[in-house]
């Protein structure tokens, strides 16, 4: 319930919101966590494996207890963190892990069948028969186990991504953090400071404290105001650092209020220096059911009293084994709240006139199964019980060293302050200050945070400020250890895994000594909160289990991200058809107008077919279209091979050095195939290119490896063959060209063209006026037939496009989509990367001769390696199939008749098939040992996963016009 | 990771494409084992290593980066092959 004059709360304003159903009503600067307690709602969630009750625990990040989810329908979104969630209006939250509600729950009968749920329990009792894991225990475990379920719908809510750049990162506006951005950026330097919260100030927004004679809090606001103010400083408020990476990057991400800009934004921050004032995080000591509704840690009673008006409880009892907690029935006490009693561990505790101090006593019991009802603790004089609605405890605090330890550094323990600490220089150029440094009193925390700053100043080679450092409190308290409160029962450590005291010790007895087998055995620390409240008090159980000490059992590993980040945020601007940009040929408005289903090609779309009326099969109009060629003319757009454009007087060495063939022997105004290898032989990519004068070539690669290509010949010039004066240059964009093939091509280009094209003979190529427009032309074929390509910049790519079609289909022909450019090109035996899937050599393909003997190549020593030239490697063959089963597959493997189907007696495979309505039958192009050797023989082509065996003839790759006599026609 | 590339200044590693080790192509007739040594067999130092990338969505210049594989701390880039190259 909320407190008359504590907090800094809006009063005046409503915000209404629901909880399961329920309406209720908060202020704002309200959290959803302070919310529901000032609406006196304890118990929000159900624990991960056993069902029970939770409330919540924090006030800040760690929270392992509070997860519900916020939203409806596709917008909901799951495992929020109640003390993280900013309450809006019309906020709709659920509770998780319950059915059929939260109050009644089928599941919590886990909770009485607990100790067959120990740690490993998985592994140990579902082991039989082994049939039933998957379909059956597995599914079940899955069901009762679990956190809040993802809508399963598209998520339509805004993310951003986003980069930034600075001279220095203060990652949290606590007083260390905010006095670092203070003093550099009173030196001018470039400044990011990102805090969690939406509220600045870090613990000093829950504490009742003076800094430079103002309360605390009013210290922070005001602080941050000025760098806000500040031209070089940009303060970002609800971010999170999640994770330190290399060469101080950082990412974060930023959270935004509903209506202010998309819903989350992930950052990548370049920081030349940072400083790190991520606080601390207060832990929990484990005793018998010390996970009720109403238990708390001690920071987070004080936050909701003193920052938003609220009281935890109506008589709050506090157990600590140090100072500070003290704090908490201090400042309940001057509030007006009931303080039942502080339970402190140690003998020399304070004693306070405003509260009754327990020395030396212990926790061993709750009770209560909603919300909390009563303590037992324990003295030296026995047992006695105690009534009260909270338990605020407090086991010390935790440096939250969690990024300093993203580079593989481990935290280093400290025995006087109880607590891990950074390892010095754990992350480059990352500098700690403050609470997570292991300095805790407010006083030093500022002094800290502004050594920090000019430690990064100078070795920025920057001037420090003279900035004084203003009164606060010094005094850090004292603690003396208590992990765990000896006795019966279960003890929980990790919340959300629901880990107690007795599984890591059965760990430790089952030999999982390591931290990090125990971690593993008993999901502690595995939860969406990282065990951030748990890992150190787990460790020091098992350092007790184990009889090491602390150090010595040391910490498992801190992994980025420090707290979730939604996969929306990290693929930010990816989603649907941003995943991958697209790329368009200039005919795509034309194809896409015509019907034809576009199919990717790296990133273009290539039309597969163009359907005709009446067609009802793809097959039809891909044989139709075939037919185009072979009788008539057929047009295709071939823009997406790629184009690179070769100038220089070393142009033709250039290419010498990376084609197979020669090159510079080529005459201009001619056009030659060749062959690319890679350095270790094999073949990389194949095309024409064409002389188009002395010193200026025009190369084409295959669509896929254009980008490869580039990079090659890049490295080749750079790199390898400095000595030659040449420039490449990718022109794939600037020109838009069409493949023009079948008899009737000449006639439809003459006539396009209004000039006879008689003196080109095949292989040929020149300059050209389209329309009064500079083209070129080259007489070349990827289809068998008379062809010709012919380019024209690429911004009247479209308008030749409907020109040639418009020709074509006045004498009979038409436009070509890939499935029939595939089926000319097979029944030719022309090769795509079908063939050139990177293991083949220019020997396995037929063309060993190719390698020119009078010069040096990329590939060309080692393609002449034994073993890449053996006449026992699977070489390239046709196959046509002879038996009762016609069809072929690509991917199949072959086998001798009669040989039994077996890896071992595996002969080769197929690569590419199709129907050649040319031939009335399904051809194949394969790779078969010893296949040049093998015309004529039978195989049996066999693909187990169709269930298909066909009886083939192994013939010649060219099953169509092998002497080529209608390309030269 | 930012690679410093010589044209363009300190830039996203993910404008690059990786390459390999630096290293110097053999002739044509260095036989068998120096070509199988510069295909196939590397050193791998947990330390400062030459190595080529590619900035392919920049200027793209192949570089020459000297990067500790312990660290990632980039000690060198140049344009491969040209000054300073190994």
């Amino acid at each position: 319930m909320r407190v008359k004059d504590r907090g800094r709360i809006d009063r005046e304003s409503r915000i209404a919101f629901t909880f399961d159903g329920a309406r209720y009503e908060g202020h704002p600067g309200d959290t959803l966590a302070s919310a529901l307690l000032a609406n006196d709602v304890r118990m929000v969630g159900r624990s991960f494996k056993y069902h029970r009750p939770r409330g919540i625990l924090t006030a800040g990040s760690a929270e392992p207890n509070a997860l519900v989810t916020v939203g409806r329908g596709a917008e909901a979104s799951p495992n929020e963190r109640a003390t993280m969630v900013e309450l809006a209006e019309g906020l709709a939250v659920t509770s998780q892990n319950r059915w059929p509600s939260l109050g009644f729950d089928v599941l919590s009968v886990n909770d009485m069948a607990a100790r067959f749920l120990g740690s490993g329990f998985y592994y140990k009792t579902f082991m039989w028969p082994r049939s039933f894991w998957e379909k059956v225990y597995e599914p079940a475990i899955r069901r009762a186990a679990g956190l809040g379920a993802l809508s399963g719908q598209h998520d339509p809510a805004d993310t951003e991504k986003g980069f930034l750049f600075c001279d220095l990162l203060v990652i949290g506006a606590g007083p260390a953090g905010l006095m670092a951005a203070l003093v550099a950026g009173e030196a001018g330097a470039d400044v990011i400071l990102a805090d969690e919260g939406f509220a600045p100030g870090g613990q000093l927004t829950g504490e009742v404290e003076d800094i430079a004679g103002q309360p605390a809090h009013a210290w922070a606001e005001s602080t941050w105001a000025k760098l806000n103010a500040m031209p070089n400083v940009r303060c970002m408020s609800r971010t999170t650092v999640t994770g330190a990476y290399d060469q101080g990057t950082f990412g974060a991400l930023e959270r935004f209020p509903e209506g202010r800009g998309p819903r989350e934004c992930f950052w990548r921050i370049a920081a030349k220096r940072s400083v790190l004032a991520a606080g601390a995080l207060e832990r929990a000591i484990a005793f018998r059911n010390n996970d009720r509704p109403g238990i708390m840690t001690a920071g987070a009673v004080r936050a909701y009293l003193n920052r938003w008006g609220v009281s935890s409880g109506r008589a709050v009892t506090v157990f600590a084994n140090n100072d500070d907690a003290h704090r908490t029935a201090r400042d309940l006490v001057a509030a007006g709240v009931s303080v039942a009693a502080v339970l402190d561990s140690r003998h020399d505790a304070p004693k306070s006139p405003d509260f009754e101090v327990i020395r030396g006593a212990q926790v061993c019991n709750t009770a209560g199964r909603k919300r909390l009802e009563s303590v037992t603790y324990r003295t030296s004089k026995g047992e006695q019980s105690l009534m009260t609605d909270c338990l605020a405890i407090s086991g010390g605090w935790n440096p939250a060293v969690h990024l300093t330890c993203h580079m593989n550094s481990r935290p280093v323990w400290r025995d006087d302050l109880l607590a891990f600490v950074p390892a010095p220089g754990a992350v480059p150029g990352l500098i700690p200050a403050g609470a997570c440094n292991g300095v805790f009193a407010t006083a030093a925390c500022l002094a800290d945070g502004a050594s920090a700053a000019k430690t990064a100043l100078r070795e920025l080679g920057m001037t420090s400020p003279d900035v004084d450092l203003p009164d606060a409190g010094a005094d850090a308290g004292r603690i003396s250890p208590l992990w765990a409160v000896p006795g019966k029962g279960r003890s929980w450590l990790d919340f959300q895994n629901d880990v107690t005291v007795k599984d890591v010790k059965q760990a430790a007895q089952e030999n999982f000594q390591s931290v990090e087998h125990m971690k593993r055995y008993t999901t502690q620390g595995m939860a969406t909160d990282q065990g951030k409240m748990s890992n150190v008090t787990a460790l020091a159980v098992l350092a007790d289990a184990t009889g090491r000490a602390i150090p010595e059992t040391g910490t498992t590993t801190f992994r980025p991200p420090f707290s979730p980040v939604s996969i929306a945020a990290m693929g930010a601007g990816g989603r649907g058809q941003s995943f991958a940009p697209q790329r368009f040929m200039t005919s795509h408005a034309a194809t896409v107008e015509r019907g034809a289903p576009m199919i990717e090609a790296g990133l273009w779309y290539r039309p597969t077919y163009f359907p005709a009326p009446g067609e009802t099969h793809w097959r039809q109009a891909c044989d139709r279209e075939v037919r185009y060629v072979r009788n008539a003319v057929g047009v295709a757009d071939v823009s997406t091979l790629g184009k690179i454009d070769i100038q220089g007087p070393g142009a033709a060495a250039l290419l010498d050095f990376v084609y197979t063939g020669l090159f510079s022997s080529l005459k201009e105004g001619r056009v030659r195939y060749g062959l690319m290898l890679r350095e270790d032989g094999h073949v990389m990519d194949d095309g024409t290119t064409a002389r188009l004068g002395e010193n200026h070539y025009l190369m084409t690669t295959t669509t896929a490896a254009a980008g490869e290509v580039m990079r090659h010949l890049d490295f080749a010039k750079q790199v390898l063959r400095r000595d030659l004066d040449v420039a490449t240059i990718s022109v794939t964009e600037q020109w838009a060209q069409f493949a023009v093939a079948g008899p009737k091509s000449r006639d439809l280009l003459e006539d396009l063209l209004g000039t006879s094209l008689g003196g080109w003979p095949f292989m040929s190529c020149g300059p050209v006026k389209v329309g009064g427009v500079d083209g070129r032309l080259f007489r070349i074929s990827f289809s068998g037939e008379q062809g010709w390509e012919i380019a024209v910049p690429a911004r009247f790519g479209a308008s030749l496009f409907d020109a040639l079609v418009a020709k074509a289909e006045a004498i009979d022909g038409g436009m070509y989509g890939m499935e029939a450019l595939n089926v000319l090109r097979i029944e030719k035996g022309f090769l795509t990367h079908a063939e050139l899937h990177g293991r083949t050599t220019a020997f396995d393909l037929g063309m060993g001769r190719m390698i020119s003997a009078k010069k040096d190549c990329i590939g060309k020593v080692m393609a002449a390696r034994p073993g890449l030239v053996a006449n026992s490697r699977a070489q390239l063959v046709g196959l046509k199939p002879v038996g009762e089963v016609q069809q072929l597959v690509s991917g199949a493997h072959l086998f001798r008749e009669g040989a039994r189907i077996s890896p071992e007696n595996d002969q080769g495979y197929v690569t590419s098939v199709c129907y050649s309505p040319t031939l009335g039958h399904m051809i194949g192009l394969a790779f078969l040992e010893r296949g040049p050797d093998r015309m004529g023989d039978r195989i049996r082509m066999v693909d187990r996963t169709k269930d298909i065996e066909t009886l083939c003839e192994v013939v010649s790759p060219v099953f169509f016009d092998p002497d080529g006599g209608r390309a030269r026609a | 990771m930012r690679l410093p590339c010589p044209i363009c200044g300190p830039r996203d590693s993910r404008e690059f494409i990786y390459r390999g080790t630096a290293l110097d192509r053999p002739a044509p007739d260095a036989g068998t084992e120096a070509w199988e040594e510069y295909l196939h067999l590397r050193d791998n130092p947990a330390g400062p290593i030459r190595e080529f990338w590619y900035h392919h969505a920049g200027c793209t210049a192949w570089i020459e980066v000297t990067r500790n594989t312990a660290t990632h701390e980039i000690s060198d880039a140049v344009l491969a092959g040209g000054e300073g190259a190994a």
